[in-house]
């Protein structure tokens, strides 16, 4: 394995490309030390699919469009963003990047997510969701918004949307057969709850809160109606 | 004076963006405001061609980038309007040629004795649309009451909002209101509740805007073409006038429902 190392920043070979790790130090710097860098060796980053670690930073989407842009200048892409900022996060998900890069090969993530046990962890997520944006989360996901069509939320957890959902919804997703999705207003393109896959039906109903959920190995949506919800 | 940049995009290919981009750009001209327009669509250059101007290129937006003209070179005046100009797009390159950084350094040059710069964006989420938005003030969707144009507009109108350009506003071209009216097109407060977006324009569908694209004359210039009032309307409002939306449809439906969820929808 590839490892090169200048002042805190390391840059080794992954799976998906090349991971650089950005140490402490303001943002301007850091992004301006890993295009010098790559300025250096053009040879060895040219055509490279790059992943950038940026610990607690918290980089705004503009910063981070620039910084993809300068990149793609000197012919890396910049595909995906690792931070444990929730405000880089975000902004990650918003260019369309990747917050997350296959297990095995980031000891960050590893550290992250063994805290938490699978499916006890939440987020809420105070927006729309605009078709291209992905919301994947090991645990609960609550929306405030809607799922326009062309966006995705994946969960292991349950899924619940203040607001309407048009796009993909994927509960369950390491297979907890109990998890749960309901919406004010349901009507997925694809709903998933395990490996169970359901479209919505041609004709609609009356719309109204819906809760969807596994019986009997199919997927069965009814009406909400607190009588319904299990008891813990 | 300073100039409002203004990038006009879509996401999805032909839904009229380029139209759009010249009839805005005469309108305001017309109201005796100072326009450029730019043609972002590098390597599929179409602003000269529906604003009739292709026969007096000689210098391109990629020339002025790349230092080999000065920038009042590479702009076009009008033949009818004299405070209209155009920078045209390379034909010869691609994307790849300019950088948004280009793009915010050539506004900022033109700001100073511009009232208004329009941009035409090209189709799609890459390169070519970053340079595009980069230098925007505000952003203009252009889509059409159609599923697939309606997506991507909602994905670009995502992506605005990355960019910190947002919040985008919606023109909606196209509309046919015998389909409407039959059910078989999406409705405007269909394609409102979607986007959930400010609306600035509804350009009904008109065979006056092929005659007239194919003749190099937007149709703003013909006083008689629904979608040039439409236009133009919309110009009044980059403009801050509070012009009523235009009623298509002689027996109102549309208009009240429309006008309710403008009531009840702004936030």
């Amino acid at each position: 394995m590839d490892i090169t190392q200048m002042g805190e920043m390391q840059i080794k070979g992954i799976k998906d490309g090349l991971l650089a790790t950005l140490g402490e130090g303001d943002w301007s710097e850091l992004s301006f030390g890993l295009i010098e860098h790559i300025k250096a060796r053009a040879g060895f980053f040219q055509g490279a699919k790059l992943t950038i670690d940026v610990g607690e930073h918290a980089v705004h989407a503009s910063e981070l469009s620039t910084l993809r842009d300068r990149l793609s200048d000197h012919g890396v892409m910049l595909w995906a963003v690792l931070s444990n900022s929730p405000i880089t996060e975000n902004a990650t998900k918003l260019l369309g990047m990747a917050t997350k890069i296959s297990k095995k090969e980031s000891s960050v993530l590893d550290r992250k997510e063994k805290s938490t046990p699978v499916g006890e962890d939440a987020i809420l997520v105070e927006r729309t969701l605009r078709s291209g944006v992905v919301i994947n989360f090991r645990g609960h996901v609550t929306i405030v918004g809607d799922i326009n069509p062309g966006a995705e939320v994946i969960a292991a957890g349950n899924i619940v949307v203040w607001g309407k959902i048009r796009g993909v919804v994927h509960a369950g997703v390491e297979g907890n057969e109990h998890a749960i999705i309901c919406a004010m207003d349901m009507n997925p393109s694809q709903l998933r709850i395990t490996d169970v896959v359901a479209v919505s039906p041609e004709k609609r109903g009356k719309v109204q809160p819906e809760i969807a959920r596994i019986k009997d190995g199919k997927v069965v949506v009814e009406v909400w109606n607190s009588s319904h919800v299990r008891g813990k | 004076m300073s100039a409002s940049v203004s990038t006009i995009t879509s996401g999805k290919g032909g839904v009229g963006k380029t139209t759009t981009t010249a009839n805005l750009a005469v309108a305001l001209a017309g109201m005796g405001k100072k326009v450029v327009c730019i043609d972002g669509d590098i390597g599929l250059r179409n602003l000269d061609v529906v604003l009739g101007l292709e026969n007096r290129i000689v210098y391109d937006l990629v020339d002025v980038i790349e230092g080999r003209c000065r920038l009042r070179q590479a702009m076009i005046r009008d033949k009818r309007m004299p405070e209209l100009y155009l920078i045209p797009a390379a034909q010869t390159r691609d994307k790849s040629a300019v950088s948004p950084s280009d793009m915010v350094r050539l506004c900022d040059e033109l700001r100073e004795e511009m009232d208004w710069i329009l941009i035409d964006s090209p189709a799609g989420i890459e390169r070519g649309f970053r340079n595009a938005i980069a230098a925007a003030d505000s952003v203009l969707v252009v889509t059409n009451p159609e599923v697939s144009a309606v997506r991507d507009a909602d994905r670009i109108i995502g992506l605005i909002e990355a960019e910190e350009k947002g919040p985008a506003k919606i023109i909606l071209n196209r509309v046919n209101q015998n389909l409407v009216k039959r059910g078989d097109m999406l409705d405007v407060p269909d394609v409102l509740e979607l986007l959930a977006v400010e609306l600035i324009g509804i350009v009904p569908e008109d065979e006056a805007v092929t005659v007239s694209t194919n003749r190099g004359q937007p149709v703003v210039l013909d006083s008689h073409s629904k979608a040039g009032i439409a236009f133009s309307n919309i110009a009044r409002r980059m403009n801050g006038e509070d012009v009523p939306f235009v009623n298509m449809d002689d027996k109102s439906g549309l208009f009240d429902r429309l006008s309710r969820m403008l009531r009840t929808g702004g936030d």
